[in-house]
């Protein structure tokens, strides 16, 4: 009886000191902030990311690798912890989001034909360069919907995309996507913005949209360093847009629009501002 | 005795009866007319013409640019009040001569008549192309290039599509019983030229009026009145040649490689027209017709007529149209309004009510592999369809997607209610785009 203790006590003794030996000489080094972010990842392993498993996603952000907003699950808040952990400061100045710049929907916006193919932009455009006669408008088809993982775009039941202030990370797949680049990143404090992505001249747009920019200068006239015009349309400074609001009573087609104050009221992208405001507020 | 046909294909009511007991009316020229530049497969002409300019019937208006391609003529006598961009069916604005008619309709001398017996196979092509007839069944293929093919190529079958299988159409069905001899004509013409040994005119076994009165006609000639079985894409040009010969036309070729040649019974005609008596392609028969208009007709229309002005002559609309399509219900082209001309193409105007074009929500593919049975050309629509909607284009071209010819089958027996053929058509569209940059 005393043996068999003794002996299986030994075992017990020199396995445990031998195991004891091989984990330190053997040790394999795991960065901290890895196992830190493996804590923060929902733990899903959903793949959405691109890679094998969160393990993976965590390995690729701490070797600088890849984006921070690659989890859809994980949403804002995973982003914010993993922007702790990797010694990011998620600054408001270096957020950006994404705005689309168009306003004009099936009421407002002339249609070129009566489209009933698939249910997406590219392949919309690929048909005589899209239903709408604009060249640069919004489809409306919701590929960009579709493509983002933050279900931060909504569209209206007139065929317009509008992207939440509130829920827009800035990872750019609606960009990607859209066949027509009437997505643009812009800084998150900026809420002014010129909704026209029509480089016709003013008598053409006019024509087909009844709140497209026109390009006549108003605006640039009323506040010279917030605006710049190319090609007939209209474009914020982002760098000097303090009193870009200034012209937005001026402006004729009433496509300029400041978001934090939600004017001119009716716009079509009356959706965005209602329930997130967000930036510099006056 | 089992009627010939091809495999696969769909049965869709023909509706056929609002417009095929209607005798062929002359539609009154309108205010204005609107000659698109680019009508037909191939390169647009170019416009001849300036404005201001007196023109008069069958001028040629714009001159043909390449081999594939064709002039356009004036439909009428008249000034030229513009040549600008103009709405087009094909869902954009494209160059167009704009024609006020001043009401005299007088012909122009630019074309004589001939006696075909003194031409040479080479002089009647040449005429064909200068008068600008193209296929009159709907993709307005020049039909000089058909009638020219390169000399290996010996043409040995002629077939005549009579079939019109497109529901709601009957502008052919009348063309056959009300100008039987105009269509031998440019029958006996086009075999002259192609030296076909045999020559066969395939109609569709629901219009046996047709039948009997063009094989009435055609006792004492070589050729062949053939009934082919009602199915649906029956009038394709390769459905055609296998229900005819049994051949196939071989992935990517052409009907010409397998020595068999296709023209529709209404460019049979307008050759007759072209070669016999000089005059260019600058009418056509067009069905006007389906629930939203109120008295359908069989009309014989200029080239360049409005829309408007068709739904005009036909006794305006019952209601407001839920669908405006040109050409038939399963391969038209769907029109925004009434703005657009006619064209070459514009084999018929169809007008269906908003409770006749209901769309039905998607929902998942259960496999039932119904559009593996309806599709003509024995693809695998489902999974092409699956494949082009992820943008797999290698994939989707392994699965030959560039043999589809669109007739929408499938799309139109899914239970699913999946756009099939949109989504092919897209995956097609894609390749092809791909293709052009590469080259580029």
């Amino acid at each position: 009886m005393l043996a068999a203790i003794l002996s299986l006590g030994c075992i017990g003794m020199i396995a445990a000191i031998a195991l004891g030996f091989a984990a330190k000489k053997f040790a394999v080094y795991v960065d901290p902030r890895e196992l830190a972010i493996l804590e923060a990842l929902p733990g899903a392993n959903c793949g959405a990311c691109g890679f094998p498993g969160c393990a993976g996603y965590a390995k690729a952000l701490v070797a600088g690798s890849i984006d921070l907003n690659q989890c859809p699950p994980g949403g804002a808040d995973v982003v914010a912890k993993l922007a702790h952990i990797l010694g990011f400061e998620a600054s408001a100045a270096a957020r950006e989001i994404a705005v689309v710049l168009c306003q004009g929907d099936n009421r407002k916006a002339q249609l070129k034909y009566h489209y009933l193919g698939l249910e997406d932009c590219t392949a919309a455009q690929r048909i005589a360069d899209g239903p709408k006669v604009c060249p640069g408008g919004c489809l409306g088809l919701a590929s960009c919907q579709r493509v983002c993982p933050f279900d931060a775009i909504e569209m209206t039941a007139d065929g317009l995309a509008v992207i939440s202030r509130e829920k827009c990370t800035g990872c750019r797949k609606c960009i990607a996507v859209c066949p027509r680049k009437v997505i643009r990143m812009t800084p998150s404090e900026a809420t002014v913005h010129v909704l026209c992505n029509s480089h016709d001249k003013g008598a053409l747009v006019r024509k087909y949209c009844q709140i497209g920019c026109i390009g006549c200068n108003i605006c640039l006239k009323t506040v010279p360093d917030a605006y710049k015009i190319e090609n007939f349309l209209a474009e914020v400074v982002y760098e000097h847009d303090a009193e870009a609001n200034e012209a937005l009573p001026k402006c004729p087609t009433k496509c300029i629009r400041d978001f934090a104050t939600g004017y001119p009221e009716g716009s079509t992208q009356l959706l965005a501002s209602a329930s997130s405001m967000t930036g510099r507020q006056k | 005795m089992k009627l010939k046909t091809f495999t696969g294909g769909i049965h869709p009511p023909d509706n056929k009866q609002w417009s095929s007991h209607k005798a062929i009316e002359d539609c009154p020229l309108p205010a204005e007319f609107v000659v698109p530049l680019a009508q037909h497969i191939g390169a647009p002409s170019v416009a001849c013409v300036e404005v201001g300019q007196r023109v008069a019937r069958g001028q040629e208006i714009g001159s043909a640019k390449g081999f594939v391609s064709v002039p356009m003529h004036a439909p009428t006598s008249g000034e030229v009040i513009a040549v600008e961009n103009r709405p087009h069916p094909w869902g954009t604005s494209l160059p167009a001569v704009v024609i006020r008619p001043d009401g005299e309709d007088r012909w122009s001398t630019e074309l004589q008549p001939a006696d075909p017996s003194e031409l040479t196979p080479d002089e009647i092509v040449e005429r064909v192309r200068l008068a600008g007839v193209v296929g009159m069944g709907g993709a307005a293929f020049p039909a000089h290039v058909k009638m020219s093919p390169p000399p290996e190529k010996q043409i040995h079958t002629l077939i005549f599509n009579g079939i019109e299988c497109e529901p709601y159409l009957t502008a052919d069905h009348r063309m056959m019983l009300e100008e039987p001899e105009r269509i031998l004509q440019g029958v006996a013409l086009l075999q002259y030229v192609l030296g076909a040994e045999r020559v066969v005119i395939g109609i569709e076994a629901n219009k046996p009026d047709a039948i009997a009165l063009l094989k009435k006609h055609c006792l004492e000639t070589p050729v062949e009145v053939m009934s082919l079985e009602v199915k649906y894409p029956q009038g394709a040009e390769k459905q055609l040649i296998a229900a005819v010969t049994g051949l196939e036309v071989p992935s990517g070729g052409l009907p010409m490689d397998i020595g068999v040649a296709v023209h529709n019974v209404s460019t049979a005609a307008a050759i007759t027209d072209a070669v016999l008596h000089g005059r260019p392609l600058i009418e056509r028969v067009c069905t006007v017709t389906g629930p939203a208009i109120r008295e359908p007709k069989n009309l014989r229309i200029r080239i360049g007529t409005p829309l408007s002005h068709l739904v005009e002559v036909c006794g305006g609309l019952i209601e407001a149209p839920g669908k405006i399509i040109l050409g038939g219900p399963m391969m038209g082209f769907t029109q925004l309004g009434f703005d657009v001309p006619a064209t070459r193409g514009t084999s018929g105007l169809l007008l269906l009510r908003t409770e006749d074009v209901a769309l039905h929500a998607e929902s998942p593919c259960i496999r039932c592999a119904r559009c593996v049975q309806a599709c003509p050309i024995k693809l695998l629509p489902t999974t092409i369809a699956a494949y082009a909607r992820r943008d797999l284009l290698a994939e989707t071209a392994e699965y030959c997607v560039m043999d589809c010819i669109e007739c929408g089958s499938c799309s139109y027996v899914c239970p699913a209610t999946i756009p099939l053929v949109q989504a092919i058509r897209y995956g097609k569209a894609a390749i092809l785009a791909k293709k052009r940059s590469s080259q580029i």
